[in-house]
């Protein structure tokens, strides 16, 4: 679909602006924040935001033990990007390497590392991460090395495609023949190659470990609880519908608008890169 | 096509072998199994009770293999909060979650291929771009928000539906939205794309060139066709509509073996954790299994290999 509203570079221009725009509140965390987000205050509990009858003194409202809410989502999303940023780098390196690995060498060592990648596929991620985060504990590392390990398949699939086709080209054959060694076809001639396709894929991937990371926290398996997490904030909110809705609901909206951007810049880069890309299922 | 079947049957107990490995390696092994199960007011007894029961004294290959003896007799060990083997506990909730991802898949399958139809028909026109928007949005949700949002809309503010749990018909239909909001998106898209790719094939021409109707032709040559494609998707989908049903389950107080699995945790009933992944890992094997048959009965080209 290429509407002429949403051109690729408008997509790439208003994600990539969004987003920028989020990380530096996330930077800027301690400037910006009027309150600090564990500070409780119980006289000023559950006050509702500005728009529907609160004061100017709590922008966005306050929660259950009165902490504000807007301080707490600023700080939120330092740990939705820290998070998300460090699994994708992670859980890409695992991936890339494996793929590299599995389609430069082929034969036996292809078969034992793309069957397992496969066999995890079919496995429900959520779940592989749940079990870590039960038996390892949720801190802020295990949980980076759990999401990692949960989707580094992702990458080997496509790294691995990749750098089986490339290894035909003349170019890499020729290399080989002049008795380039293994490490310098990989470093000189697969990388570079790789690397725009890996660019679209890692992007994208940030935001489903976003999205992973505040299920995990909705479930209780995030970082404890209370620790400034959107998921966090939007479980503790769920509990309290009734009584203060706009809780749960500023923290979707501040997770959808960061993940959404982060979509829309991805896939106007992935049209960029490639025009003949077609909308795709993730 | 009985010999696939034959090979694809002897296929799953390795499958399940690795599951059962993988559970194995993260509860037993990646860290101290004494502190997985206990909590940290453990007596000695307990300790030296929980070590006699996981053989933790054995060699870790003898207790892989003692853990795999104990699963051949469905046998995952007694479940610490509800005083009764963990496999019995698991299966009284296996009924609860097999409706709620019947109902959502079914209602993900059926507005998906419509949407995705009726984007393919109309491409890059209104519908097309506003149903295909709001897909790729779609993607962007995270769908226990959007599970919150109906539990506003419909139960707290119309009082149209209960705000959970079980009882009546009604208590099923946001539950089964939800779920169904984790593959819609997928769904919609995957359908547009492989009904794209048929439209302009020569035996879509060849048919509406004799003179049949458009709708005709979408339902009798076009569909059967672009269905596969929307199958083996599904095959693969079989995983994220299981994890759907943990996090629905939670929001919607759903008494199924997802949130029964949370609460484990939460427990440290680590042998119902167990039974819990156990059962998830089956059903998707099985699923899977049942999908790649669908695909031989839809398509015959596929048969001949």
């Amino acid at each position: 679909m290429r509407s002429p509203l949403f051109g690729k570079l408008t997509k790439i221009a208003i994600g990539g602006a969004i987003v920028c725009a989020i990380v530096l509140v996330a930077i800027l965390a301690p400037y910006i924040a009027p309150y600090d987000p564990y500070q409780q205050n119980l006289a000023q509990r559950l006050k509702p935001p500005i728009w529907s009858g609160g004061t100017a003194a709590h922008l966005l409202g306050t929660d259950t033990y009165g902490r504000d809410l807007l301080s707490r989502l600023i700080y939120g999303s330092r740990l939705s990007i820290i998070i998300g940023l460090s699994s994708m780098a992670f859980s890409c390196l695992i991936g890339s390497t494996a793929g590299v690995i599995a389609g430069f060498k082929g034969g036996r060592i292809e078969q034992a590392i793309m069957r397992f990648a496969d066999a995890q596929m079919a496995f429900p991620d959520i779940l592989l991460a749940i079990m870590l985060v039960a038996a390892l504990g949720g801190s802020a590392l295990n949980l980076i090395i759990v999401l990692a390990v949960s989707r580094w398949m992702v990458y080997a699939r496509v790294v691995f495609g990749l750098t089986r086709t490339l290894r035909q080209r003349p170019f890499v054959e020729a290399a080989t023949l002049y008795g380039a060694r293994d490490t310098y076809l990989i470093g000189r001639h697969i990388i570079p190659q790789i690397v725009p396709v890996l660019t679209v894929v890692a992007t994208l991937q940030v935001a489903q470990m976003i999205l992973q990371e505040t299920a995990l926290s909705f479930l209780g398996l995030g970082l404890p609880s209370p620790t400034a997490t959107w998921g966090n904030i939007l479980a503790e909110g769920s509990g309290r519908l009734f009584v203060a809705p706009w809780i749960a609901n500023l923290a979707g909206l501040s997770i959808i608008l960061l993940v959404w951007s982060i979509n829309m810049f991805g896939n106007g880069l992935r049209e960029h890169l490639d025009p003949k890309a077609r909308l795709a299922p993730r | 096509m009985l010999g696939y079947i034959a090979r694809r049957l002897a296929f799953l107990p390795f499958t399940l072998l690795l599951v059962a490995f993988v559970t194995f390696v993260i509860l037993r092994i990646t860290g101290n199994p004494i502190d997985i199960f206990l909590d940290i007011n453990r007596t000695p007894e307990q300790v030296a009770e929980l070590t006699s029961r996981l053989h933790l004294d054995e060699p870790i290959p003898v207790q892989f293999l003692i853990f795999l003896r104990d699963l051949l007799h469905g046998d995952f060990g007694e479940s610490l909060q509800f005083n009764a083997p963990a496999a019995e506990v698991v299966g009284e909730r296996v009924g609860a979650t097999l409706q709620l991802v019947s109902a959502g898949l079914g209602l993900a399958v059926l507005l998906g291929v419509t949407g995705g139809l009726v984007c393919a028909t109309s491409r890059d026109r209104a519908p097309d771009f506003v149903i295909s928007s709001i897909a790729v949005a779609g993607q962007s949700m995270p769908s226990f928000w959007l599970g919150i949002l109906l539990i506003e809309i419909f139960a707290l503010t119309l009082n149209w539906l209960p705000t959970s749990g079980t009882g009546s018909p009604s208590h099923l239909i946001l539950p089964a939205v939800t779920l169904a909001a984790f593959l819609l998106p997928n769904f919609v898209l995957i359908t547009r794309a492989s009904v794209l790719e048929l439209i302009d094939e020569q035996f879509v021409m060849t048919a509406l060139a004799k003179g049949l109707s458009r709708t005709r032709v979408l339902l009798t040559h076009v569909l059967p066709n672009a269905i596969n494609p929307v199958l083996s998707f599904l095959g693969i989908q079989v995983g994220t509509l299981m994890a759907g049903s943990i996090i629905t389950e939670t929001i919607f107080a759903w008494p199924g073996v997802g949130r029964l699995m949370i609460s484990s945790i939460f427990h440290r009933d680590v042998p119902v954790v167990e039974a819990a992944v156990f059962f998830v890992a089956v059903v998707i094997a099985l699923s899977n299994l049942v999908v790649d048959l669908a695909q031989m009965l839809v398509d015959p080209r596929i048969r001949r290999h």
